[in-house]
Parts: structure tokens; sequence; C-alpha cells
């Protein structure tokens, strides 16, 4: 009876905080919905007021999004970006994380190399772009190494900060303990990096995806960008946001289904709030 | 178990160690400092906080290459060194588990190591993170990871400082239970000296800056037989050779 008893009241309070944290977390995605909603529905009141080409409503550019769907190309454009933001990540992340931790660790070589960086900082997109062009030719190899320049100099300024704040305790332990060069990498070098990795890939995957656009724009057939300037040159306010929303649409999609696990993962050590 | 063939003890012999600071000013921090470990002994270097004792422990684990003079690691059987720090310095994000299986060697990563973590009290919590334990238990898991590797010779760097008496002295049984399973060359500094007394085959005394060697305090009673009437013994005659040492 009494093992009953002590069971059941064992039972009882999980659920409760069950159902209580099942409430707390449809809470967040509640909230972006309905403010969501409201955009959209202060946006189609706005198109009511006062009704123009240029101001399509929202209804408009769903009926767009779905042609587009339907004929093939949003998918194929969306494609095409979304593999140029993806090339020119992974370049850009790589070459400038070497760079940086190079940086962050030889004084010498950043003194030297600092007004470099900040040179490369300060060069606008548009310029970067165009003399890739104009070098290489109107090829996709420009088109992304131009992008990845452009990202290149961020990653390193973050990067450098990363390998500055690293533990020399941890690398003394690896020298004690005899660790192979590829797992100093794995299991000392890129863990401490992870909070930089994290926060240049954050702010650089929102910045290379608005340039991919201009290159686009300037120099490519195909992707979100060319459709841009197409649609430009066709006045269709409509199909041009349709585009839009439809690639913001997938950039969210890839933080939520992408981004923030992986994230999760690479933090499962840290000691979570109780 | 004693390792086959020729086997050369620790010896020391570090003619001087300086600091430059940043204003340009050299301070020497170690002069003619000379000892030897034998093999399979548990040796402490003894000597007040600041006098260099980390200083010389750095040298030895290959951490500081910025001296005069020369020392020989113990060779034959495997010539791999471990550490025990001052901080545990376990990988935050690796279990630890992970911590201790990444600092043995490729060959012996799969080896079994339920006795060891039995024998420190750490089966339970293999697949815990660092951040997860007290300051106690990574110690233990850092004792873990440098018995685990089956070294030539170990360093400990006052690995049980900032614990409260009754843990550290819990710690210190566990460190000569598993060292008694397997005398390895040990080399510990310490500025307690009823640690040393407690530990020790020989105690290294270090006189304060310049560094060098005071005197050799030899205790030759086994270890189960220091009860605490030996221990006061063994205190007192420890101060009439050197009474100047606290």
């Amino acid at each position: 009876m009494t093992a009953l008893g002590t069971d059941g009241a064992r039972d009882a309070p999980p659920t409760m905080s069950g159902r209580r944290n099942l409430a707390t977390a449809l809470m967040p995605a509640l909230t972006v919905a309905v403010s969501l909603l409201g955009l959209c529905l202060l946006w189609n009141l706005a198109a009511s007021v006062w009704p123009s080409r240029a101001f399509p409503g929202p209804g408009q550019v769903w009926q767009v999004l779905l042609r587009e769907a339907a004929s093939g190309d949003l998918f194929y454009h969306l494609g095409v970006t979304l593999g140029r933001v993806a090339a020119a990540y992974i370049v850009a992340m790589i070459i400038g994380s070497v760079i940086g931790v190079l940086l962050g660790s030889h004084r010498r070589v950043d003194r030297f190399f600092n007004p470099w960086v900040i040179l490369f900082l300060n060069i606008p997109a548009l310029v970067v772009i165009v003399l890739g062009y104009i070098w290489f030719g109107l090829n996709e190899v420009a088109a992304i190494g131009a992008v990845a320049v452009n990202k290149i100099p961020n990653v390193v300024v973050t990067m450098r900060e990363g390998a500055r704040a690293l533990d020399p305790s941890y690398a003394e332990m690896a020298t004690v303990y005899r660790f192979g060069r590829l797992e100093r990498i794995r299991h000392i070098l890129l863990p401490q990096l992870q909070p930089y990795l994290a926060a240049a890939s954050r702010s650089g995957i929102a910045l290379i995806w608005k340039i991919v656009l201009v290159v686009e724009l300037l120099g490519r057939s195909n992707g979100v960008g060319f459709q841009i300037h197409l649609y430009f040159q066709l006045f269709d306010v409509a199909a041009i946001l349709a585009y839009t929303l439809a690639f913001v649409a997938v950039m969210l999609v890839i933080e939520l289904l992408l981004v923030q696990p992986v994230e999760r993962h690479a933090t499962r050590w840290r000691r979570r709030p109780a | 178990m004693q390792p086959v063939g020729a086997v050369v003890p620790l010896k020391v012999d570090i003619a001087e160690k300086t600091f430059r600071s940043a204003r340009g000013v050299s301070i020497t921090a170690l002069q003619d400092l000379s000892f030897e470990v034998r093999q399979g002994e548990f040796a402490c270097l003894l000597g007040p906080s600041g006098c260099g004792k980390t200083t010389t422990l750095r040298i030895l684990l290959g951490l500081d290459k910025d001296f005069s003079g020369s020392f020989q690691l113990p060779q034959g059987g495997s010539n791999r060194i471990a550490a025990v720090f001052q901080e545990p310095t376990l990988l935050p994000w690796r279990t630890v588990e992970q911590n201790v299986r990444l600092a043995l060697p490729k060959s012996l990563r799969a080896k079994n190591l339920d006795r060891l973590f039995d024998t420190l009290g750490l089966a339970g919590m293999r697949s815990l993170y660092p951040a997860e334990l007290s300051l106690g238990l990574a110690r233990r898991a850092a004792l873990a990871r440098a018995f685990a590797t089956e070294p030539a010779v170990l360093f400990l760097d006052e690995p049980f400082v900032s614990l409260d008496e009754q843990t550290a002295e819990r710690l210190r049984h566990l460190l000569l239970t598993v060292w008694s399973a397997r005398p390895t060359t040990a080399l510990m500094v310490t500025h307690n000296l009823r640690e040393a007394l407690m530990l020790s085959d020989r105690i290294i005394v270090l006189a304060p800056r310049p560094t060098h060697v005071l005197g050799v305090f030899d205790v030759r009673l086994p270890r189960q037989h220091r009860n605490s009437q030996v221990m006061s013994d063994l205190l007192r005659s420890f101060h009439h050779r050197f009474p100047d040492v606290t």
C-alpha cells in the first residue's frame, strides 16, 4: 500500500510539470506567429488604403509565390542562391578562421597585418564584386570569391579575438600528454573557439546572402538576385517581394533546423540553468 | 613491477633560470639546482610558496625551455610523462572518461579503466562533464588521467591545494593507493610539510630565491607505519635538521 501511495505521489508532479513545460515551449512560437500575423494584417490594411501597383498586398504576393513555385522557377533560383551562399560561407569561414587564429596567436604578425585587415574591412562590397568580375571574368569562381573576400575580414577580426582568449593551460596539458596535431585542433582549439565561430557564422550568413544577391544582380544569369533584377525591370513589385520573402523563409528554416541544433550540440557540456 | 633494462633515475641539474620582466629587469629564479630521484621513488620538492617550485616543474615538463642546465628523465619502459597540475585542467567539453582516454597514447586508448575509476571512486561519474564535478572530484579525475597513461615519471604540482583538509586527506590516501598499485617515479611539489612527510620517500628541501637545494630528508619508514605518533617524531627530526623551514 505504501509503495503504491509513494508511486502515485511520484507520478503526479511530472505530468503537471510536463504540461507546463509544453506550454512554456509553445509560448515563444505562438508569440512569433501572432506577431507575424499582425504584420501581415497591417500590410494588408495599408495596401487596401493606398492601392498601387508598386505596393501589392500580401494576397497578391502569395499568388505570385504559388505561381513561381508551380513553375519550378522559385525552387531553382532559391537553390542556386543557396548554393552560392553555402560555398561563400564555407570558403570565408575556413580562410578567415585560419588567418584570424594565426594573427591572434602571433603578436608580431598581427602588428604587421593589422592595417591590411582594416583596409579590407573598409573596401565596399560593390568594389570587390566589380573588380572580381573585371579581373576573373563573369564566372562562378569570381562571384563566390568576391562574396568570400567581403566576409573574410569580419571572420578574421572575430577569430583573432577568439585566439587571444585561448587558455594556455589546455595547450600545456596537451603538450605534456603528447596530443597529436589533429587532436589538438579537434579537442583543444575548436571547442575553445566555438563561441567565436558561432558569432562569426551568425553575423556572416546574413551578410553573405545580401552580398550574394548583389553579385547575382551584377553578373549571373540565375539566382534570387537575378530574378529580382528581372522583375525590377518589369516593375513587378509582387514578384520581387515574393522572392525576397521566400529566401528569408529559407534562411529562417536553416537557422532553426541547422544552426540552433548544431549550437546546442556544441554547448552540451555547459551547465544549464536547472 | 620494475621495468626491465637499464633504468636511469630522474636527474636534474639546472644551472640557472632567469625571468626578464616587461621593463627589462631580470630576476634569477633558480640557481645551481640539482637533485636526483631514484627509480620508483616518490619524492617531494618542499619550499615556501613563490620559491620557484612550479618553475622547476615546468622546466621538467618541457613547457619552459629557456634555461641553462640539463635534466634527464627516466628512460626504459614507457618514456611517457604525466602531470597533475595545480588546477585539474580537464577539458570542460569532454566527459571525465573522454578526458582520461584522450591523454592515453593511441595503443592504450581502448584499455580497460574500470579498476582505476573504481579505486578513485569515479565509477559513476565517467560520463559527467567536469563542470558537474566538485573540485575534489575533478582532482580525482586529473589523478586518473595521470595514472592511466602508465607514465615513466609522474609530476604533481600541489595537487591538493584549495581543498578543505578532510577532502585533501582523503585524496592523499587515494593517491597512495593508486600509486602503490604501480609504483612510479614521482616528483611532487608542495609547501605542506605534513603532506610531504606522509607521502614521500625523500623530501628535497628548497631554499628561497634564487632557489637551490638546502638539503635532502629521507623517510625510510614504509608508509603504512606512518601513524600520528611516527609523524610527530618525523616532524621533530625534520625541524631538528631544518630549523628554518616551517
